[in-house]
């Protein structure tokens, strides 16, 4: 059992969680003049994905509890979470 | 005189001593026969005072075998317990506490253990060596499997199973702790008192049903036992110590987080009552310490499987515990000191015994204190053979070389009724390589330890390698320390002390074999696996541990190999001439000793299995012959008995009334998201594909959204209540997912854009009220009302109350439609909503309005061409729903730059038709394949069918179905066809919508 400390409702068992994925990635604007570019940075944002072995950054929702979306660091060997952030409050590489 | 020496007390019971309550007398029964025994007894102990040890016929061979443990690693007796139907197969004597009343039965013989047909497997034992089923069921003879499959099934194997629903009830439960300490032997106690002492709330967990580990083993009124209650009795007085007995941590799990079940007392479990018979407990504990002990090895010598052959350890355990002498005339075969407590308790209890010490030197204290209990010692020698149909009675002794571990010559036989082994221990190193730790061997030892624990987790005792009762105490008072801690607690107390120097090192055995054939001496008692089964691995190449397991069965079932895999590992290792570290462990697995599925499942089965979400009119569908149906959680009616006699006729009959007068449906379900904020427009505009921010107030507008690479997510109908106000539905099946979806762009991606939302799902009945002389009923309810054409035009809403008897209650009349007819949906609060319903249908009545469940709602949308989740299946884009136009130009939105990929924009794409039966009243099933005239029907076709019904205002079955070419090919005939029902249709392709594509019948 994960346990994912939520900074709004402390420390909960993961089954009170949703898994989103990748979090490590901006997403590029809406834009009504569709470019090359900015489909590119789409798909970058959306399908490209690294499979680390060691932290990996992730999203989280608090859906049975805060409904808070999370930025989760965790490891995918040990499992061991390094940190948990809101999710607005998450820094991009 | 106590009932103690009554002569039901059985033979080999002793007059005084062990921890059996002798005023408490209690019956069971094994095949019918009854034992009487105490409370405190197991069934093995009850069995062994009456000197029983035949119990159970061995997995391949049907050999007879006897009780050869005291505990969890009993590989041999396992029982049947309970009665038909409710019976539980494959538990151990030796943990089976015991209960009055209780019925056991043997298992894997017939007629009885003592006379098995199927011990004629034995004669044949040659062929059933180990890879036989791979080496006669594969490859060119595997067909012979399917002829002898039920009779090998029948001959080999453990207890029956259990077909029917278990009637015992199952708890859960969620514990938190500071420190968890997981086995309550000198180790464990110690820790937990550490622990408790400095401030930390304690929960102790032991499997057995006393406290005291190997303590209990020990003469109650002898060191060790003043020990124990005393260290009981302090912990008690710490009052932060809660002691689980009968409680197994069968696995430890990410988190700090284990796994534990809690078997119930005897004679308390009552389902009838609510008491539960098992309780699963979830263990998050801050710290974990594990002192989980060590398991004794058996030594390998020839007819070691005999019944009479026990572990010396379980041999000292009945006498000391159970006041059960084991055997008259005992040989204990040893390799260390520690066993010599065993035989000098049986000696004391009166029996004549001999030690065979593989030893050629033995300290001379253990000799003398042998000695004056009259009990012969012979050093440098080993059993090497065990003779004895059912049961051990005599035993031949050779000269051992320790040093080179060979047996040799001048062999002399000895009769006995009980041969006790010692061969060592291994530490139960289970629990600490649930954590993907690998153990280490340590060759000072010669055990496999944990080669360390996770973070928060400590060991201590025997299972870490301590060889002495003081060692076990000094590490688990360390672990204590650690653990308390990890919890920012210390203690200044010093460790209790057990004034005990012996020593449980062992010079480590290899096979005890003279001149006998290999196939006698087992390794693996409950999988049947010899020495020779273990030498043919070897020669045949199966020589990693993980295959020596598959190929031979060494360290499967119920006991995981508790006894057998460090002498299998060992044999493998001596025979590949590697030392065992290099030959490793096979990897443990979680759980630890069988859990039950019941307890597992705990109360989360039937119709608690998960929950039920039930709309405010749920009770008037079924009181109005209402057949439900799962939709998700919900349970909403799917067609009323009411309409026809079966689910063909009544959909059809709902559909008429809707079609010509005025039908009713519970649309409850309907995911309902309240979004308000100054941006809630502008965030509406980039959700949806279409645009919001113009929408008028009092408006509605069908819209769509798409995931962020372009796939349709949802559609629905979103409502302007005010500038800043909106009223979102969603399907019902994707209520929970949209509502994620919407948080997470607005906490996510623009967190900037001020909008709330909030799931109003609960707070809103709805109902959809359908048919041409729907205005007449509703005006007819609602007078008070103007429900026209101009005050409430098409897509219009009105938020007001109810009046009369509805006075007060809020309405939110929402003018738009599903099944193609003059509709209205009506919410309100859920605590009125069948208040509503029933009025609404009392004042429908000179209109015949009636009910319609979920399929003729479905069956309306089709004949519409309106998509659904068939349709919206998380691979169809806007385009492939032939929704495309509706797509803004003047704005961006969600998925709008994905849905421009090649693949999503490929012309080829299967997308949204309408399909006639073209001579077939039947509609063609669903997902059927679907082929252009002329191709050959084979592969994935042109694309498929997504929903079907049968329509009475077309007179035909019809069809919504993606194909390749879309509308392209309407009026062409296609074929569809269903591989698994080996059905093909002939359809012709038509414009999705079948009625009234103009919209006259719901513009009025």
């Amino acid at each position: 059992m994960l346990r994912i400390n939520c900074p709004h409702c402390g420390l909960r068992d993961h089954e009170e969680f949703s898994y989103f994925g990748d979090a490590t990635k901006a997403y590029p604007a809406l834009t009504t003049e569709p470019s090359a570019e900015n489909h590119d940075a789409w798909v970058e944002a959306i399908y490209t994905r690294k499979n680390p072995k060691g932290i990996h950054t992730e999203f989280w929702q608090h859906t049975l509890g805060c409904r808070r979306w999370l930025v989760v660091k965790r490891h995918t060997v040990t499992h061991d979470i390094e940190s948990v952030v809101i999710a607005s409050e998450r820094e991009l590489p | 005189m106590t009932q103690a020496t009554s002569t039901n007390a059985g033979a080999y019971r002793l007059a005084q001593g062990g921890r059996i309550e002798r005023n408490t007398p209690l019956t069971f029964t094994l095949d019918g026969k009854s034992f009487q025994g105490f409370a405190g007894d197991t069934v093995a102990s009850t069995l062994l005072a009456h000197g029983e040890h035949l119990v159970a016929r061995s997995f391949k061979y049907h050999h007879p075998r006897g009780i050869m443990a005291a505990g969890v690693e009993e590989a041999n007796a396992l029982l049947t317990v309970g009665v038909n139907g409710t019976h539980e197969p494959n538990i151990a004597a030796t943990v089976l506490e015991l209960e009055q009343g209780l019925r056991t039965r043997t298992q894997n013989a017939w007629p009885s253990v003592k006379f098995d047909a199927m011990a004629i497997t034995s004669v044949l034992s040659p062929f059933f060596v180990a890879g036989f089923y791979y080496k006669t069921f594969m490859g060119p003879t595997r067909h012979a499997w399917m002829l002898y499959e039920h009779f090998i099934r029948k001959a080999a194997g453990l207890g029956a199973s259990v077909n029917d629903a278990d009637v015992h009830r199952y708890d859960w439960h969620n514990d938190y702790t500071d420190v968890l300490v997981i086995g309550s032997g000198a180790a464990g106690l110690s820790a937990a008192l550490h622990a408790a002492r400095a401030g930390c709330d304690v929960m102790l967990v032991e499997q057995d049903f006393a406290l005291g580990g190997a303590l209990l083993n020990q003469a109650a009124k002898g060191a060790k036992g003043q020990w124990l209650a005393t260290m009981l009795a302090d912990l008690q007085a710490t009052g932060k110590v809660r002691m689980l007995t009968r409680s197994t941590a069968f696995g430890i799990y990410d988190g700090n987080t284990v796994g534990v079940i809690e078997r119930t007392a005897p004679g308390l479990a009552d389902a009838a009552h609510g008491v539960p018979r098992q309780r699963m407990r979830t263990v998050r504990a801050n710290a974990i310490v594990m002192a989980c002990g060590a398991l004794e090895r058996p030594l390998v010598f020839a007819g070691n499987d005999k019944p009479g052959v026990m572990l010396s350890g379980a041999v000292g355990a009945y006498v000391n515990r159970y006041a059960v002498a084991s055997g008259k005339r005992a040989v204990f075969c040893v390799n260390n000191d520690a066993a010599y407590g065993d035989a000098l308790a049986l000696a004391h209890a009166g029996s004549q015994v001999n030690v065979v010490d593989l030893r050629s030197v033995v300290q001379p204290g253990l000799l003398a204190a042998a000695s004056s209990a009259g009990i012969t010692v012979q050093t440098g020698s080993t059993v090497t053979d065990v003779y004895g149909r059912l049961h051990a009675k005599r035993c031949r002794i050779a000269g051992y070389d320790a040093a080179t571990g060979t047996v040799m010559g001048g062999p002399m036989e000895l009769d006995v009724d009980l041969v006790a082994m010692s061969g060592g221990w291994t530490p139960t190193v289970h629990l600490s390589s649930h954590r993907n730790v690998k153990p280490v061997y340590r060759s000072d030892i010669a055990c496999f330890v944990p080669g360390g624990f996770d973070r928060a987790q400590f060991g201590a005792g025997a299972m870490v390698g301590s060889q002495t009762w003081q060692d076990a105490i000094a590490s688990g008072w360390q672990a204590g320390v650690q653990a308390a801690a990890i919890n920012g607690r210390n203690s200044n107390d010093s460790a209790p002390v057990l004034d005990d120097d012996t020593s449980t090192a062992f010079v480590p055995a290899g096979t005890l074999l003279a001149s006998n054939p290999s196939d006698k001496a087992f390794i693996d008692f409950q999988n049947d696996v010899t020495v020779a089964d273990v030498e043919l691995a070897h020669r045949e190449g199966y020589q990693s541990v993980e295959h020596l397991k598959r190929y031979t069965t060494l360290g499967m079932g119920t006991d995981q190999g508790k006894t057998s895999n460090i002498n299998g590992l060992g044999l493998m290792a001596a025979a590949r001439g590697i030392d065992v570290m290099a030959a490793g462990t096979t990897t443990f697995r979680p759980p630890y000793t069988p859990a039950s599925l019941g307890a597992l499942a705990g109360r989360n089965v039937g119709p608690h299995f998960q929950p039920e979400r039930r709309t405010s009119m749920h009770d008037w569908h079924m009181a109005h012959g209402g057949v439900k149906m799962e939709a998700g959680l919900w349970l909403r009616p799917l067609w009323y008995r009411t309409h026809g006699a079966t689910i063909g006729e009544a959909y059809k009959a709902e559909m008429d009334f809707v079609r010509s007068s005025v039908g009713i449906a519970d649309t409850s379900t309907l995911g309902k998201i309240d979004v308000q904020g100054p941006d809630a427009a502008e965030f509406l505009d980039r959700v949806y594909v279409n645009g919001f921010s113009k929408l008028t107030v009092g408006k509605a507008r069908y819209g769509f959204m798409l995931r962020e690479d372009g796939i349709v997510m949802d559609d629905g109908t979103t409502t302007r209540i005010s500038d800043t106000q909106f009223f979102m539905t969603t399907t019902t099946a994707q209520a929970a997912k949209v509502m994620s979806h919407l948080e997470f762009l607005l906490q996510v991606v623009w967190p900037t854009l001020r909008v709330t939302v909030a799931s109003v799902t609960d707070q809103w009945a709805a109902m959809s009220v359908a048919g041409p002389r729907t205005r007449d009923a509703l005006q007819a309810a609602f007078p008070h009302l103007d429900l026209s054409n101009t005050a409430l035009p098409f897509m219009g809403v009105l938020d007001t109350v109810g009046s009369g008897p509805l006075a007060g209650v809020a309405l939110r009349i929402l003018r738009l439609t599903f099944s193609g007819e003059l509709a209205y949906e009506i919410f309100t609060p859920t605590h009125h909503g069948l208040a509503v319903w029933e009025h609404v249908l009392e004042a429908g009545k000179p209109w015949n309005m009636q009910p319609y469940g979920l399929e003729a709602l479905g069956s309306l949308r089709i004949e519409k061409g309106h998509v659904v989740g068939s349709e919206m299946d998380g691979r169809t884009t806007l385009d492939d729903l032939g929704a495309g136009k509706m797509a803004s130009k003047t704005k961006s939105f969600w998925g709008d730059a994905l849905r421009r990929s090649p693949h999503l924009a490929s012309e080829n794409r299967p997308t949204l038709v309408g399909l006639e039966a073209v001579d077939d009243k039947e509609p063609p099933s669903n997902g059927s394949i679907l082929f252009f005239a002329g191709d050959v029907i084979q592969g994935h076709g042109r694309g498929h069918v997504t929903s079907t019904t049968y329509s009475k205002s077309v007179g035909k079955a019809i069809a919504l179905g993606l194909l390749q070419g879309g509308t392209a090919h309407v009026g062409e005939e296609i074929v569809a066809t269903s591989p698994t029902q080996g059905r093909t249709y002939r359809l012709r392709v038509v414009d999705p919508c079948f009625l009234d594509a103009e919209g006259a019948r719901y513009r009025v």
